[in-house]
C-alpha cells in the first residue's frame, strides 16, 4: 500500500514584522510556502450591530505555511503568525494543539518580538526564542537578549539563521526537546 | 451595501458563503493541519459532485491539510472547512489529526519523540 495515512503536527513561527519568518519556513519546507486566507468573522462576533452578512467588509487575514515530511508517517506544518497585532485572534487557532512556537528575534529590533513572547507565555505554549543572525552576524549575545526580554531561565534562547536549512532544523529540534521537557514536568 | 458587482458572481473571494448555503461553521472539528484524504467512495462519486467539492476530492487523493486545500484551491479557510466537513459527513473524504479538542492540550511525549527523530534525520 503506497497511500500512507500520515499524522499531521504543527509548529508556529512567530515574531515581529520582517524578522525572517517566511524565510525560516521556506528554508526547510518541502513545498513552496502557501498562503491560506481567512475572513475576519471572529472579530465581528462580539459586535451587536452586525447588520446582514452582505454588508460586512470582507477583510481577510493571510497565513503563510510550509510542509515538511518526516518519514512516511508524519507531516510537520510550519505556520507563520500574521504580523499585525489586530490579527492576534488568529493566533489562538494557530497554537491549538501545536507542539510549540519558535519566536524569531532580530536583535536590531528586539521590541518587535515582545507581543509574541507575551502571548506564548500567557497561553502556556512551549516556545524557544531564536535570534536570527542576519548575514551570519550576531549583534548581541543570547544572554543579553534574555536579559533584555526578561526571559526566564527555563526557556531556551538560541541562535539560528533563517536562510539555512540546517540551522532551521536545529532550532526546531531545540523547540521539540523543550516541549518534551515542559510536557514531562506538566504531567508529573 | 450589497456587492452586486459582476465580479461578486465570478470570484470565490467575494461571495464565499454562496458555496456553503450561508454556513460559516463546519459540524466537524477541522484544525488547520488536519489531513484530508479522499476515500474510495469519494473517488467513485467525484464525477457527480459540484465543482468545488469535486476539486477537493480530486486534490485529496494525496493527503492534504485543511490549510493546503484552502490555499491551493483559493477558497477562504472557513468555507473550505464547511465543504470538507460536508464531505466527511458523506464519507467522501476522511481526516486525520493528532490535535486534541481542548485548546490547551499538547501532543503527547511519544509523538514528540517521533517528531524529534524525524527532524534529526532530515
Amino acid at each position: 500500500m503506497t497511500a500512507a495515512n500520515p499524522i499531521p503536527v504543527k509548529i508556529v513561527v512567530a515574531g515581529g514584522f520582517a524578522v525572517g519568518k517566511s524565510t525560516f519556513v521556506e528554508s526547510i519546507s518541502d513545498i513552496d510556502p502557501l498562503t491560506t486566507e481567512a475572513a475576519m468573522t471572529k472579530v465581528s462576533e462580539g459586535i451587536d450591530d452586525l447588520g446582514d452578512a452582505t454588508s460586512k467588509k470582507s477583510t481577510t487575514v493571510a497565513m503563510d505555511f510550509g510542509r515538511v515530511g518526516l518519514g512516511s508517517e508524519l507531516v510537520l506544518y510550519l505556520f507563520g503568525t500574521p504580523g499585525q497585532d489586530r490579527f492576534h485572534f488568529m493566533w489562538d487557532e494557530l497554537i491549538r494543539g501545536a507542539i510549540g512556537a519558535v519566536v524569531l528575534v532580530d536583535t536590531g529590533r528586539l521590541e518587535q518580538c515582545f507581543p509574541a513572547v507575551d502571548y506564548m507565555e500567557r497561553a502556556g505554549v512551549p516556545f524557544v526564542v531564536a535570534i536570527n543572525a542576519f548575514d551570519g552576524v550576531l549583534k548581541h549575545h543570547p544572554d543579553d537578549v534574555r536579559e533584555a526580554l526578561d526571559i526566564p531561565p527555563s526557556i531556551p534562547v538560541i541562535v539560528t539563521d533563517a536562510r539555512h536549512k540546517a540551522a532551521v532544523r536545529d532550532a526546531l529540534v531545540n523547540l521539540v526537546r523543550h516541549a518534551m521537557t515542559v510536557g514531562a514536568s506538566a504531567s508529573a | 451595501m450589497t456587492d452586486d458587482s459582476p465580479e461578486a458572481f465570478t470570484s470565490l473571494r467575494v461571495r464565499p458563503y454562496l458555496l456553503t448555503g450561508g454556513r460559516t461553521r463546519s459540524a466537524v472539528d477541522l484544525p488547520l493541519e488536519a489531513l484530508v484524504r479522499t476515500t474510495p467512495a469519494g473517488v467513485s462519486r467525484s464525477p457527480q459532485l459540484g465543482h468545488e467539492r469535486q476539486l477537493i476530492v480530486e486534490l485529496c487523493t494525496e493527503p492534504q491539510s485543511v490549510a493546503e486545500v484552502s490555499a491551493i484551491l483559493k477558497i477562504h479557510l472557513q468555507v473550505a472547512r464547511v465543504l470538507i466537513g460536508d464531505l466527511v459527513n458523506e464519507g467522501l473524504v476522511a481526516t486525520n489529526t493528532a490535535t486534541p479538542h481542548q485548546p490547551t492540550a499538547r501532543p503527547d511525549l511519544r509523538l514528540l519523540e517521533r517528531v524529534l527523530d524525524g527532524l534529526q534525520s532530515l
